[in-house]
């Protein structure tokens, strides 16, 4: 006997749309700036902790892979402050209709990568492991 | 078999009652950060190098302490709000999820006072 077809989810049957991808992004990208925050409280830390405990973090904060890491941070930072500031509007009711919808997904995914290069350039200079 | 009621078998294993306070908290926090996490950001390209010199002095100033003491806390809270919601979500089970959410709170409220009491030392100018 055939098995009875079951109803499923709303969200098994949805096409996968670029929305979808800004709305998980805001998750993840909410995620790491968690971690980020760890991050600014070793920051202050250092600082507090004089200036020789802070050459040495800012040394580690210097490295490559650190330098990745909060440039990661610096462009998650960006995206999560636009894409919020677009999840308020939809919380007023605002902005709901596809076209808006697709529309400020556009604008908050590109003005995110912009901010982000504009940001790190500015900050480049003095990031940079204290060199 | 159960000799309870439907409607006993459902009461108060809903997540209701307590959840508006939690989705205003999460709005008012983001919308605090809007500001202090672009002072920060601002503030930091403005310092132009952030040497041990120039950092310790913008950190000293009243203003910048007493907004990044509001930072740290106030990013705490948004983070252990929107972990919490991440964390329901995602972990099924009741125990492990329970574990995990203590975790994070934990290590929030901890990191949070770490924070607050290095820009306190930096204000007061306890170290050196």
């Amino acid at each position: 006997m055939a098995q009875r077809e079951r109803p499923l989810s709303p969200f098994m049957q949805y096409r996968w749309q670029y929305t979808n991808t800004l709305s998980i992004l805001h998750r993840i990208t909410g995620v790491l700036l968690s971690v980020g925050f760890f991050v600014l409280v070793y920051w202050l830390s250092a600082v507090a902790g004089g200036a020789e405990r802070y050459a040495r973090a800012l040394a580690c904060l210097g490295s490559p892979l650190c330098q990745v890491a909060l440039f990661g941070a610096l462009a998650a930072f960006c995206y999560h402050l636009l894409n919020g500031v677009r999840h308020l509007f939809f919380d007023m009711g605002l902005g709901f209709e596809r076209v808006t919808a697709r529309r400020s997904a556009r604008v908050v995914s590109v003005m995110a990568v912009v901010l982000a290069l504009l940001a790190w350039v500015a900050l480049r200079h003095s990031l940079g492991g204290g060199a | 078999m159960s000799l309870r009621s439907p409607l006993g078998r459902v009461l108060g294993s809903g997540p209701a009652k307590g959840g508006s306070a939690h989705w205003v908290a999460q709005r008012l926090s983001g919308v605090a950060l809007v500001l202090l996490g672009t002072w920060f950001v601002l503030s930091l390209a403005c310092l132009g190098d952030v040497s041990y010199q120039q950092v310790s002095t913008w950190l000293r100033s009243p203003a910048s302490s007493v907004l990044m003491v509001l930072l740290v806390v106030v990013a705490a809270w948004h983070s252990s709000l929107g972990l919490q919601v991440v964390v329901e979500d995602y972990v099924s089970s009741r125990g492990t999820r329970t574990a995990v959410l203590i975790a994070v709170k934990f290590s929030l409220v901890a990191a949070a006072v770490l924070g607050v009491l290095a820009v306190l030392r930096i204000a007061f100018g306890v170290a050196a």
